[in-house]
């Protein structure tokens, strides 16, 4: 293929490019090394290598309210995720599917912004709308708050795969005698499975991760792992937080390379 | 399933256009209940929120700093033009604007660079390597500049010793390397995907027209990435604009941005009204971002 | 069988045929595999994209729908198989009313234009998907898959996976998903269309071959009216919707209905003119030549000939008498190995392309030679406009 010869970039240029290009790895991972390397240091202060140690890590476990908001934030994940793939993908699938029930622009615009949305904004509004309609805060509030910007990630994540699925398959299915629900259960469910995961696996993530708006509407007790190590940090850097992170990085990656491996299998 | 389906084979009546708009209705039907979930949800947990919003913005403060939705009126908004509170709105309008040229100037120098590696494995492998710290929780990555903006740590030495810079913790540099950090994935994936779309033989033909490397870029090639820029740009630009977490940890005193300014009145400040209208005054500028969005990624598409 | 299929056409019995004897009573016709009977289908209000069509495909007939796209041949396969609802008109099939049934309640099957296989099935689990679907018991659907299988040919690559197939194969396996369900008719909508050249021809002669083994109606829609001609017991010309001509090939070809079906089906050489008299058509250089036309005089008209109807003489006098003779002098000669075209000027008249058979004894004329077109009057038709 000459796919790339068009792209006409001098050779001096491309070197150019080469060079910005691998500095902007090292910029993108120098950081999380850095962490990963000094939670293993035995030194008490964060940004000196005291020799290798593990004690950050025993510490940790040892930190029964980091284990509590651990068990919080896992609990939220799991559930909000869950229910936000399940309505993310109906969505997704009315939108891709049934056009002509409402405007695309109204609804479209709906769906996409709590994705582009400030965390501090979305916070805002759902600690006024919770203290407003009396929902004591709590973890019910936190997934609550989860579900309402994950439903939009999981929603674009499959509409992409759904408009890459020729339609042609759900009509083929039909004709050959499936009912409206084996045709989803046997053709267009499977077809799209790889985007249904891919979408739940980055809800997961986002829940995972969430600090601003899960700081607003937690309650006494609820508190989760980010929230927790946020407060941390602001009182005082102290390495058991490198090892938190590190396990918190690691989560992620195993999460990216999940969701790769669901991607790439067809 | 539905009720055309049960009736009787026998039954079966020629079409006219009332049993086609009757089919019409039905698939529409069928269509909206799937999307009711997703939507009332919306409705119930995000789009009466962003009303409720603008709700207590006029509303009156109370003794604890919540609303009282009584004696509406315009406080809070009027505040907005206080010196000090336009000195942080303009602040971080300045800090969201730059650090969005700022990533889509690396991002798409970067972007450019993976979209024109040859094979397609080794795009694939960058691109990868992209959505790790994408996928990576951005609390631990702006805490890792703490760790490395620290006044012991190797980078104040390295300034320190050049005497290019100095102790860079809690200032705005800080701040801006944070967010530059925290958002060049969000700019590098939408455009990485729409220089990746871009048809090279145009580019070509645009060489063979006699148009030299730089005019065929400006003319081609970054017009046909028009909506990454566009769609890189608002995902940077709004959430840096509300930014919390990155001036929290690595900013100070004077490098307060809209994000915690907004967090202050729902805290210490005690003037839910007033973080309302600050709130409702970002949701302003998002909603037109959006608007505009939509705008051209219709006539781009 | 044949001579009634063809007496019963609108447009059958060309001018100057023979008189037909009188039609057969309705009765008698072949039974009706589909019928459509005012069928109209509107997407939203200004698009129509089928209009009030009446159609009678008959019972083990290969029918082809032919027009260019756009025309609506698509949506009237989709619209017997169930795919889109008509807006207006009665479907049947074998006499029974389908209205608006869904697709999996009609005894009709598709082979859809992208095959639409199922990429996570291999090839044995797509065959026999309509029939797991329909519930027919285990050992049946195997023995039933298998048959299918061996109809087309793919035997040994049951466990493969559609994107591990060439086209013609994957194309195989849609015929087969298809037939096995022993539908009533089977729709095909341009299934040929992503075969290189030579794959679609050798395709051609085995879908001929299938249909006979099968003995079931096919509707086949195409664009590409060779398509048409070689396969089909019959054709319909559709243009913007509507129905325009239906027939067999040599009808079709030899005694379009209209200009637009003159167009369409082969090469035509189009001049325009109008009648001088009964017969007589006077074309815009002032040459009278002899036509077959209803049109009265006076009616501005189009003159269509086949270029292979045309031959060139040196001079009047070797021209053959009795039939047209115009003079125009050769502006262009194309080599086309089995034949050559001929550009001939007419001068105020217009251009003839000419096509000559490559045989030894056919005379080669040079650029710029004077020459005599003549054709019989039965060759030359004038449509009015």
């Amino acid at each position: 293929m000459t796919l790339h010869e068009g792209a006409a970039t001098g050779r001096r240029l491309d070197r150019m490019l080469t060079i910005n290009g691998w500095l902007v790895f090292a910029f993108l991972y120098l950081p999380i090394l850095v962490v990963i390397g000094f939670s293993f240091s035995g030194a008490n202060n964060v940004g000196t290598w005291g020799g290798f140690s593990l004690r950050w890590y025993e510490r940790m476990l040892g930190n029964g309210p980091l284990i509590h908001a651990l068990q919080n934030t896992l609990w939220i994940a799991l559930f909000s995720t869950i229910v936000a793939t399940v309505f993310g993908t109906a969505a997704a699938l009315s939108l891709d599917r049934y056009r002509r029930w409402v405007s695309k622009g109204t609804f479209d615009a709906v769906l996409y912004m709590p994705v582009i949305i400030p965390d501090v904004t979305m916070a805002v509004m759902l600690l006024l709308w919770f203290t407003q309609i009396g929902l004591p805060l709590g973890r019910g509030t936190i997934i609550l708050a989860h579900i309402a910007f994950n439903i939009s990630f999981v929603a674009i994540v499959v509409r992409a795969r759904l408009a890459n699925m020729d339609p042609a398959m759900e009509e083929a299915a039909a004709d050959l005698y499936a009912s409206r629900w084996a045709t989803f259960r046997r053709v267009t469910l499977p077809l799209i499975m790889p985007g249904v995961l891919g979408g739940g696996l980055l809800a997961l993530t986002l829940s995972l991760d969430d600090v601003v708006i899960t700081s607003f509407v937690q309650g006494p007790g609820s508190t989760t792992l980010p929230v927790h190590v946020f407060g941390l940090i602001r009182r005082s850097v102290t390495p058991e937080i490198n090892a938190v992170s590190t396990l918190m990085v690691t989560a992620s990656m195993i999460l990216v390379f999940a969701s790769l491996a669901i991607q790439r299998r067809e | 399933m539905t009720m055309l389906d049960q009736r009787p084979d026998s039954q079966q009546e020629a079409a006219n256009p009332e049993l086609e708009r009757r089919a019409e209705r039905r698939e529409s039907w069928r269509g909206f209940f799937h999307a009711v979930p997703a939507y009332a949800y919306l409705i119930a947990f995000f789009v009466l929120p962003l009303i409720i919003v603008f709700v207590f913005s006029f509303a009156s403060r109370g003794r604890t700093g919540r609303p009282i939705l009584d004696n509406w009126n315009l406080d809070a908004w009027t505040k907005l033009t206080e010196p000090l509170v336009s000195t942080i709105v303009g602040r971080s309008l300045f800090v969201a604007a730059l650090n969005t040229v700022l990533c889509l100037i690396i991002g798409y120098a970067f972007a450019y660079w993976i979209a024109t590696r040859p094979k397609q494995s080794t795009r694939t492998l960058l691109l990868i390597l992209v959505l790790i710290p994408f996928w990576s929780n951005f609390l631990v990555r702006t805490y890792a500049w703490r760790i490395l903006l620290d006044s012991d740590g190797y980078i104040t030495q390295i300034g320190e010793f050049t005497g290019l810079w100095g102790r860079m913790l809690f200032t705005l540099p800080a701040v801006f390397l944070g967010l530059l950090y925290g958002f060049l994935p969000f700019m590098v994936l939408p455009l990485y995907a729409a220089i990746e779309r871009i048809d090279w033989s145009l580019v070509e033909a645009g060489r063979d027209l006699y148009a030299s490397g730089t005019r065929a870029f400006l003319k081609i090639t970054l017009p046909l990435s028009r909506p990454g820029i566009i769609a890189g740009s608002i995902l940077v630009f709004i959430p840096s604009l509300g930014a919390y977490v990155t001036p929290d940890i690595l900013g100070g005193a004077k490098t307060t941005l809209l994000g915690n300014f907004i967090v202050t009145q729902f805290g210490a400040a005690r003037n839910w009204p007033f973080g309302s209208a600050l709130s409702g005054a970002i949701l302003i500028v998002m909603v037109l971002t959006t608007i505009l969005y939509f705008r051209s990624g219709a006539r781009t598409l | 069988m044949e001579h009634d299929v063809a007496s019963t056409e609108r447009e059958a019995g060309a001018p100057g045929a023979p008189p037909e004897p009188a039609k057969p009573a309705p009765m008698t016709v072949g039974v009706v595999a589909v019928g459509l009977h005012g069928v109209t289908k509107r997407f939203g209000e200004d698009v129509i994209a089928v209009r009030n069509m009446d159609l009678e495909v008959r019972d083990g007939e290969f029918f082809s729908l032919l027009g260019p796209s756009g025309c609506g041949k698509t949506t009237t396969l989709r619209i017997i198989a169930g795919l889109d609802y008509p807006t207006d008109g009665s479907v049947q099939i074998y006499g029974e009313e389908m209205g608006l049934k869904p697709p999996n309640k009609r005894p009709v099957n598709t082979v859809f234009q992208s095959y639409a296989l199922f990429p996570h099935m291999n090839v044995e689990d797509n065959v026999s998907f309509g029939l797991r679907m329909q519930n027919v018991d285990q050992a049946e659907v195997r023995r039933r898959t298998g048959e299918a299988i061996d109809l087309v040919r793919l035997s040994g690559m049951e466990k493969r996976r559609p994107n591990a197939l060439s086209g013609g194969e994957q194309q195989r396996v849609a015929l087969a998903r298809a037939l096995v369900n022993q539908p009533k008719v089977l729709l095909l909508d341009e299934p040929l269309g992503a075969l290189d050249l030579k794959l679609r021809q050798a395709m051609q002669l085995e879908l001929k071959d299938i249909q006979h083994e099968v003995g079931i109606s096919f509707v086949y829609v195409t664009h590409d009216q060779e398509e048409a001609l070689t396969m089909s017991d019959r054709i319909g010309v559709m243009n913007e919707g509507e129905l325009v001509q239906v027939g067999r090939s040599e009808d079709i070809y030899e005694s379009p209905a209209n200009l637009f079906v003159a167009g369409f089906v082969g090469d035509m050489v189009f001049l325009p003119g109008e009648i001088a008299a009964t017969g007589a058509v006077r074309l815009k250089g002032g040459e009278i030549v002899q036509a077959r036309t209803t049109a009265a005089p006076g009616t501005s008209i189009t003159l269509a000939i086949r270029p292979e109807m045309l031959d060139l003489y040196g001079e009047r006098s070797e021209a053959p008498s009795g039939r047209n003779a115009v003079a125009g002098t050769v502006t262009r000669r194309i080599f086309l190995g089995e034949s050559l075209y001929y550009k001939i000027d007419i001068g105020a008249s217009g251009v003839f392309d000419v096509r000559v058979e490559n045989v030894p004894s056919a005379k080669r004329w040079a650029v710029g030679d004077a020459v005599i077109v003549d054709f019989h009057l039965e060759a030359a038709t004038a449509f009015a406009e």
